[in-house]
């Protein structure tokens, strides 16, 4: 390497713009596919819901057997929080916040059943269970009845009475 | 004792209850005579075995050879009760915390294994090889990042304070829980974060404008996410890769988490794997059903992000005693999600009067800053507070003004002034004053 060529490459090294001027770009494109099958994101919408679905009658035998457990029988509490209860006001000290009580959206009750529980074995139901599932709790909670089929399209219909209970602090 | 040695004019009072000038921690006869008299003065210390003659001129170490090197250092093993405190569902193990012992430590920094936890179902086993952190969603060009590549990019480093949005929660409590003072505040600690700051990548990935938030996930049982405004994201945010100068802890996101500097600890996302750039939150479990504050009115604060101004003596504090009247140095950490602390204010009266405490450098923006006070108990009961004052100028409220404004149904967010109880046989509790 001449003299020259070396003061050059150390002048592109040391410029304090390099990183302006010329970005690392390590980060590798993603095909389509891939970001599919990686994105679960579920919004109140509906936009991430998968395909499927099932209604409470089919999800009372997947609680039982998966769930009460820990919430108890019909979600009212066990060594884990109840799900189930709507009869004391949010506004009396002992309340409870339960899916019927105080989760503004059913989707949320979709996504979280279908990502982390059950506890021992997240991530282990079908999409038509983790459906059910939500179904059942919302039927014990009063919200749906029990022959209404959850699904991509019915779920972010479901009205949740506690829906506008939330004041935004820090973010729009 | 301490004071006979110096001047009258640095044991002047500056408040009621015994508290000094601050000039009394400068003094240097005096700062010696404390440390000495003060660090055996509580109950229940370790007792450090020694030769049996504490005055032996010839004591064993100076005529045995020592111990060998070792490839990584631990605490003595006369340190070894020092430890975090673990609290977590019977059925689930990996459901739970383990809280910072904020009453045996010194100085900001906390040390990486005694760095608090809140994990929702355990620590999970990554191969740092096979871990990739996807940014997709409204992004010109969704991409992949390796930890081979992020440790290509230029770093920053942040001394930083990281609060569970859950810390100090027994505060809601009708009756005063009685803990050490790392049991009840210590969902709190403070490190060197260090890491690749986040805007980096997203530009290189070329965000939509269209684009207000990020699911962000991480890559734990469960899949753990939640949504973080964007401009936040950008402002200051890091994919932390180091803490204290070495590679994360397996339980603190290894190989990456995300760092955001002064708000709730639920954003900083461990074991980050996926950004997710939206135009609307996701409204997941845990920034809807959980990490929202029920109000007395039956509405929730959402969104609670910036951690407020807040301070705790961590000595004297509860379940410790005090063994004889006299010098102490009332000691204790501070720290806002807004930015620098500005002051620090101590009572020994419940409150009646107050004086500033002495905040020892370095005190940096959402960082911990330690603050020191001196104190001579007379051995008469006392009860010591500590009140925090950030640079925008939020005062750290007393807890019947924070309970009177938000009920104690919230559970998150309790940032209280916190009261110790000094009885006159020098034993120390947790009241409500």
């Amino acid at each position: 390497m001449s003299m020259r060529r070396l003061v050059l490459a150390l002048a592109v090294v040391l410029a304090p713009s390099a990183y302006a001027a010329d970005p690392l770009r390590l980060g590798k494109p993603v095909p389509a596919d891939v970001v599919a099958a990686w994105d679960t994101t579920v919004f109140p919408d509906g936009r991430g819901l998968p395909q499927g679905g099932g209604t409470a009658e089919q999800g009372r035998a997947i609680y039982d057997a998966k769930c009460s457990n820990c919430h108890g029988p019909e979600g009212r509490g066990e060594t884990a929080e109840e799900l189930v209860g709507r009869e004391i006001p949010l506004t009396d000290p002992d309340t409870a916040q339960t899916i019927g009580s105080f989760w503004p959206y059913a989707t949320t009750l979709f996504d979280y059943t279908r990502r982390a529980m059950p506890m021992d074995k997240p991530g282990s139901l079908s999409v038509d269970e983790a459906y059910a599932v939500a179904a059942y709790l919302l039927q014990l909670n009063g919200v749906v009845a029990p022959g209404d089929v959850m699904n991509a399209q019915s779920l972010p219909k479901v009205q949740m009475p506690n829906r506008d209970g939330f004041k935004r602090i820090d973010a729009k | 004792m301490a004071g006979s040695r110096d001047s009258d004019d640095v044991l002047q009072p500056a408040a009621g209850g015994g508290l000094l000038h601050r000039r009394a921690l400068l003094s240097q006869g005096l700062i010696l005579a404390t440390a000495t008299a003060a660090a055996p003065a509580f109950a229940g210390e370790p007792a450090v075995s020694q030769s049996a003659d504490p005055l032996d001129p010839h004591p064993a170490s100076l005529t045995t050879p020592g111990a060998p090197f070792s490839p990584y250092g631990q605490p003595s093993q006369h340190e070894r009760r020092i430890m975090r405190a673990v609290g977590s569902n019977a059925d689930v193990p990996g459901n739970g915390v383990s809280w910072t012992p904020l009453e045996a430590l010194e100085g900001i920094i906390t040390p990486s294994g005694l760095h608090f936890e809140r994990h929702h179902n355990g620590v999970p086993a990554i191969d740092p090889r096979q871990h990739r952190l996807m940014i997709h969603g409204l992004v010109r060009q969704p991409l992949t990042f390796s930890l081979e590549a992020l440790q290509r990019y230029p770093m920053q480093s942040r001394l930083l304070f990281l609060e569970c949005g859950g810390n100090s929660n027994a505060g809601w409590h009708a009756e005063p829980i009685q803990r050490p003072v790392g049991s009840f505040h210590g969902l709190v600690s403070c490190s060197e974060w260090s890491g690749v700051p986040l805007a980096m990548l997203l530009d290189e990935a070329g965000v939509d404008p269209q684009a207000q938030w990020a699911v962000v996930e991480g890559a734990d049982a469960g899949a753990l996410n939640v949504s973080v405004p964007l401009a936040k994201l950008r402002e200051d945010c890091l994919v932390a890769l180091y803490q204290n100068g070495e590679r994360l802890r397996p339980e603190q996101g290894y190989p990456m988490r995300l760092i955001v500097p002064g708000w709730e600890g639920i954003l900083n996302v461990k074991w980050l794997r996926r950004l997710h750039l939206t135009a609307e939150p996701a409204m997941s479990r845990d920034e809807t059903a959980k990490y929202t504050e029920l109000q007395p009115d039956g509405t929730a604060r959402q969104f609670t992000y910036v951690m407020e101004a807040k301070s705790v003596i961590t000595s004297p504090s509860a379940m410790q005693r005090l063994k004889d009247k006299g010098f102490y140095e009332i000691k204790g950490l501070a720290w806002s999600g807004r930015g620098r602390v500005a002051r620090v204010e101590v009572s020994a009266d419940g409150g009646k009067s107050w004086t500033d405490a002495q905040l020892q450098d370095p005190v940096l923006p959402r960082c911990f800053t330690r603050f020191r006070a001196a104190w001579n108990w007379s051995g008469e009961p006392a009860i010591l507070k500590s009140r925090a004052t950030d640079e925008t100028g939020y005062v750290q409220p007393e807890r019947e003004t924070l309970v009177a404004e938000r009920g104690r149904r919230g559970y998150f967010h309790y940032n209280a002034i916190v009261a110790w109880a000094v009885a006159d046989d020098g034993t120390v509790s947790h009241v409500y004053a």
